[in-house]
């Protein structure tokens, strides 16, 4: 069952720039990685915490928050406070023992499809280097319960409360 | 076991301070009229009580049993399994049954870890040979049994049902009476007890709408350590850089630590809705770091933030420093890359 990894990332996409920006990417054809799982939200500065913990904790492999360039929030500062809380999540993800690169923040625009692309692509690359995550089976079960695989993505939507 | 009709009480300690014990006594003389009302039946610190005779009671024979600490053993977990069956109502009582505490920061590092630091190499231990405990030791005299040492600490609600909450490190004593007393309405005059799983003894609020310092905007430019400023009195402690818990933590203790100028520390845990107290706190706090005025470059926002986040010592340990058993994460990943730098 466990024979090809491939990496689940929960993407974070607020509705004004980065929304529009995967948009782009897929009506411009661009060929990139489908790891990532989009989830539109109204403004970076919406993904609490909280969200981030609870893809991490049911199955993502990592979390892609994508939102406006600092200073073209569309609700002014909501960006700038998405950034103050992933830069502060960061360190508590560290504690946790959750490598920096599985939790990443891209600022794309409307028009900047091929650099969302491009971060789908490498964040991909970098998550397929460091292994899934998993936590259900291999932290809270602590490896006593049998590895199950590929239920978690299927079910990730539903399960996510967003 | 006596036959006189008053409802029995008992009271547990897991993996526990023992603060809790000495906030029941902290109720002052009314633990007189807890004396004329109930009937000890277990209260391992204050009286003589083995298991056995837990053991013997019959199933649900104990009205109340006040259940505070931690599950950090199998011997935790066998006695709240026990007194689940044996008592009629059991409560979680205090922090550590509730949501972990104190004992549940261990949950950042590893039970080898602990182990090793415990009997290996901390200054004060003199252990040559190594010995670590084992739940099974071979002695020419027979087998000695200890209890396991799980790899995580749980709450009390992971391990049995739980009727209802008291929260609190220690909870405090007017609500602990308050309680006894909605209790003993509920034993003796028959009175309608609260809906299965409520929290007791407890606001509704944040700890900050309970909280009389003054608050304004608030901006941080970098974060204190308590030693490291005198506070300025009467004003938020939060705007003056000190981490105070208040804005995601229950109300209930009317908020003594921040009039003293300690910020809150959380132990009355998350309010109603809120699944993970550290995240909401992190959220709170994190978003009124200042940095970002209107048209500076992207590169020196990062660095304004990252500098003051720096200033945060230890954020996993400061934001669920009471609720880690309770945290979505739960424990820390023994395998990742970076695990258990957190102390700083």
């Amino acid at each position: 069952m466990d024979l090809i990894y491939e990496p689940v990332i929960v993407g974070f996409l607020c509705n004004w720039c980065s929304y529009r920006a995967a948009d782009l990417a897929g009506t411009a054809r661009l060929h990139y990685a489908p790891n990532m799982r989009a989830i539109r939200v109204m403004c970076s500065g919406r993904v609490e915490p909280d969200l981030v913990l609870k893809a991490l904790r049911e199955g993502a492999d990592g979390v892609l928050i994508a939102g406006c360039h600092p200073g073209e929030c569309h609700y002014i500062e909501g960006n700038l406070k998405a950034l103050r809380r992933y830069t502060l999540l960061k360190r508590v993800l560290v504690q946790f023992g959750i490598e920096e690169q599985r939790v990443q923040i891209v600022w794309a625009s409307a028009s900047e499809g091929p650099l969302l692309a491009k971060t789908v692509d490498r964040m991909t690359e970098e998550l397929r280097l460091l292994g899934p995550l998993r936590w259900h089976e291999k932290v809270l079960h602590n490896g006593h319960h049998p590895a199950q695989t590929h239920h978690i993505p299927d079910e990730l939507p539903t399960r996510m409360e967003v | 076991m006596p036959q006189n009709g008053k409802p029995k009480l008992a009271m547990y300690w897991a993996a526990s301070c023992g603060g809790c014990e000495i906030a029941v006594l902290n109720i002052g003389d009314k633990i007189l009229d807890v004396d004329a009302i109930f009937d000890l039946a277990f209260w391992p610190v204050a009286a003589d009580f083995k298991y056995d005779d837990v053991r013997g009671y019959p199933d649900g024979y104990i009205d109340l049993c006040l259940f505070n600490g931690a599950i950090r053993t199998s011997e935790n977990e066998e006695i709240a399994c026990l007194l689940r069956q044996k008592s009629k109502i059991l409560v979680a009582f205090g922090s550590c049954a509730y949501e972990g505490c104190i004992p549940a920061l261990a949950n950042l590092t590893s039970a080898e870890d602990i182990f090793r630091t415990a009997y290996q190499t901390s200054l004060s231990t003199d252990n040559p040979a190594g010995v670590l405990p084992q739940p099974v030791t071979l002695l020419p005299e027979g087998e000695l049994h200890l209890p396991t040492f799980y790899p995580a600490v749980k709450s009390l609600d992971q391990v049995v049902k739980v009727d209802y909450t008291i929260p609190g490190c220690p909870p405090e004593p007017h609500q602990i009476w308050a309680v006894l007393q909605a209790v003993v309405g509920i034993l003796l005059h028959g009175a309608e007890p609260p809906p299965s799983g409520s929290i007791l003894g407890a606001g509704q609020v944040a700890v900050c709408q309970e909280c009389l310092l003054e608050k304004n905007e608030k901006k941080i430019e970098r974060f204190y350590r308590p030693y490291e400023i005198i506070p300025q009195p009467g004003l938020c402690l939060l705007e003056q850089g000190l981490v105070c818990m208040g804005p995601a933590t229950r109300s209930g203790c009317g908020a003594l630590c921040p009039q003293v100028g300690m910020g809150c520390r959380g132990c009355y845990g998350p309010l109603d809705g809120v699944e993970d107290q550290g995240a909401r706190m992190l959220a709170a706090i994190a978003s009124v770091i200042s940095a970002g005025a209107p048209g500076e470059k992207e590169e020196d926002i990062e660095k304004q933030i990252n500098a003051a986040v720096d200033t945060l010592a230890d954020p996993a340990g400061t934001f669920y420093r009471f609720s880690m058993a309770h945290s979505l994460l739960n424990r820390v990943r023994i395998n990742g890359h970076n695990a258990s730098q957190g102390g700083m």
